[in-house]
């Protein structure tokens, strides 16, 4: 779960690290009223759960109120990059000397926790990692042990940090750690870390991905989440357990297991179709779980036909037939379906779907070609044997 | 031959009580292996399915000499599970459980990097040595005694790949599940290693997916390491970056981990990529 900027630093706030002073806002009058309250040049950052913000015109200086509210008029209600602009940001404006990066991540290949510094910050850090590498120090964190300081300190040294500010780049580091492992983070960023004209450093932006995984422990973090951010039949899927990703195709997949619904995108698109999304039923396939899943793949608009893949594996395919039936019943469509079951009674289960006049395939490619073929209008929905 | 689990593989069900674990524990049972303890804190002294619950992995591997351990318990035990199996000198753990929390598995490596017990998954179908020992999930027909290994990240696509293999009479030597999340106890490199070792094993076949480099590690490691012939498969080459797809492990991050660059990797040491699920087993025949 990606949390906004103004949630993240907030959270920073919380173990100890300075970030500017602010407040979020949704209408230009509020953000006047801000302005006012700080009495300085404030920047307006759009809120939306989307990267390179600045470039796409959603973060604004403004000097005085006036100005603030002109601008955060503009901000507000922008489409940045498919996403509305509900909320912004308001904070003080910082007098940016040098912009550092600090970040934390889960490097899968060592399975440890490391933190990243460069003094090449404000800028994409990928960006810097595939430019310049050797702008990038990290050190590796034994879960056991924590951050330590000398390790902190060593990120400062080797990114060229002058001295004066080892102990607050430390404090921040050691905030930033505890932070993650607090929230069960599986990212955390301040980009830019900035160092002010008077000597003291901020954070002045804030990035963190949480550990869906972890969320049953911090009910707290789990209400920070962001409907709106969120395409409904993405929040419906993960209300019913499901997991979906929706794709610009026109063939729907519903299919059990996430390396398999990868696979049946994959060949769609091998033989000339578009996957419409990315939908994982999980075992069992009941009636219920089907009938969720069918729904939030037709309410795509774009779909033309359905193609359930469903490895039976220890689950009956006549049962998994019967609940596909029962999920129809729920929920009337004209969209072709073609199905494909394999496992257990598999020949039981294509019977009773072709008698229910739906196409039936044995093979996923065999599938797959009807699918798109269905989705051309190529395809009569009579029984195929 | 095999690698992992055969007929001498004496196992412990950790969460057998449970629903999952009975209804998997019989189907394991039915397929042959063999079952001689099941763990569940405060149901030591029943007995389920003829088979002796202790509270502890430590008194069962003491009482039956368990060499292997299969866990079925959710996802807020589990790290304490492969934890408690591993300090009970359990040889091989393998974790179904899907859903841990990422930095409670980056603990438990840390810890079992000092032990020699080995952790296949989590998250994860198991391990099969068809017609000697079931661990797993998976469902034991639709696998044939033979000379392939497989390795996977994936459950049901290694099914699909399994159920081809065997339409066409080619069996397999072990099929392992190692498990869709970003961080496990067994990647690609430990099973090529123990497949290239095994005398049984005379082809491998390699699924992968998006998110990570392991298929990468894996492709460098076979050019240097793998004298027999390797045929993959990578799912998600129409996955979009940054979003998960189903496997907590699976997603393109920072444009790292893409289909692209693994199969790219794969096939610059000559290792052939299947094109759809369908092809590997095609593949597989031609290098037999």
């Amino acid at each position: 779960m990606k949390l906004h900027e103004y949630q993240a630093k907030r959270i920073f706030a919380q173990y100890g690290i300075p970030i500017p002073r602010g407040e979020v806002a949704t209408s230009p009058t509020q953000v006047r009223d801000i302005a006012q309250r700080l009495g300085k040049p404030v920047v307006i950052k759009a809120q939306v759960l989307v990267g390179g913000r600045g470039k796409a015109g959603g973060i604004k200086l403004a000097r005085t109120p006036d100005e603030a509210e002109a601008k955060a008029d503009a901000i507000l209600g922008m489409n940045l990059k498919g996403f509305t602009v509900k909320r912004v940001l308001v904070d003080e404006a910082s007098d940016i000397h040098q912009e550092l990066y600090l970040g934390l991540v889960i490097d899968r290949a060592r399975a440890r926790v490391v933190m990243m510094a460069s003094a090449e910050g404000g800028v994409d850090i990928e960006e810097v990692a595939a430019t310049k590498p050797d702008a990038i120090k990290t050190v590796v964190i034994e879960p056991a042990l924590g951050l330590r300081s000398y390790q902190a300190i060593g990120l400062a040294s080797a990114i060229g940090l002058p001295q004066e500010h080892f102990r607050a780049f430390q404090q921040i580091a050691q905030g930033l750690y505890d932070a993650f492992i607090r929230c069960d983070a599986e990212l955390a960023e301040i980009n830019p870390l900035v160092i002010q004209g008077d000597g003291t450093l901020l954070a002045l932006d804030g990035k963190m991905v949480l550990d869906d995984n972890a969320l049953f422990r911090h009910p707290d973090l789990e209400e920070m989440r962001d409907l709106d951010e969120e395409a409904p039949a993405e929040t419906e899927a993960r209300i019913n357990g499901l997991s979906y990703v929706k794709l610009d195709g026109e063939i729907g997949c519903m299919v059990n297991g996430a390396g398999l619904a990868m696979a049946t995108m994959d060949i769609v698109k091998h033989y000339g179709g578009a996957p419409a999304n990315f939908l994982d039923i999980g075992g069992g396939a009941r009636a219920e779980k089907v009938a969720a899943a069918l729904r939030i793949i037709l309410s795509d608009p774009n779909v033309k036909a359905v193609l359930f893949n469903i490895f039976g594996g220890i689950t009956r395919c006549d049962e998994v037939a019967r609940g596909i039936l029962a999920a129809l019943e729920q929920v009337p469509t004209k969209v072709p379906m073609v199905a494909r079951l394999v496992g257990t009674n598999e020949e039981e289960g294509r019977a009773i779907l072709a008698e229910a006049h739906m196409t039936t395939a044995r093979t996923l490619a065999e599938a797959a070609q009807k699918a798109v073929a269905a989705a051309r209008g190529l395809l009569s929905v009579e029984v195929v044997r | 031959m095999s690698i992992l689990v055969d007929k001498n593989t004496r196992l412990v069900v950790q969460g057998l009580t449970g629903r999952e674990g009975m209804f998997h524990a019989a189907q394991m049972i039915e397929y042959g292996t063999t079952i001689v303890a099941g763990v569940t804190p405060g149901k030591g002294g029943q007995e389920v399915l003829g088979v002796p619950i202790f509270n502890t992995v430590a008194e069962a591997r003491a009482a039956t000499d368990c060499n292997a351990s299969i866990i079925y318990v959710p996802a807020r035990f589990a790290p304490d599970a492969i934890l408690e199996a591993a300090d009970a000198g359990v040889e091989l753990i393998v974790c179904i459980t899907e859903g841990i929390p990422v930095l409670d598995m980056i603990a438990v490596r840390a810890h079992l990097e000092r032990l020699p017990t080995r952790l296949i998954g989590p998250n994860c179908p198991g391990v099969i040595t068809p017609g000697e020992a079931k661990v797993g999930i998976m469902p034991g027909r639709i696998h044939k005694p033979g000379a392939v290994g497989i390795v996977s990240r994936s459950g049901t696509l290694t099914y699909e790949a399994v159920a081809a293999l065997s339409e066409m009479g080619i069996g397999q030597s072990t099929v392992v599940g190692i498990g869709g999340d970003p961080i496990i106890g067994s990647r690609f490199v430990d099973i090529l290693a123990l497949f290239q070792q095994d005398p049984a094993t005379k082809a491998i076949v390699l699924i992968g997916e998006i998110g990570g480099n392991d298929e990468e590690l894996a492709a460098a490691y076979i050019r240097e390491h793998v004298t027999k012939p390797v045929v993959a498969f990578i799912a998600g080459q129409t996955a979009p970056p940054g979003k998960r797809m189903g496997h907590a492990g699976a997603i393109i991050s920072g444009g790292k981990g893409t289909a692209a660059d693994k199969i790219k990797a794969l096939e610059a040491v000559g290792v052939p990529v299947a094109h759809h699920p369908g092809e590997i087993a095609e593949l597989i025949a031609q290098r037999l």
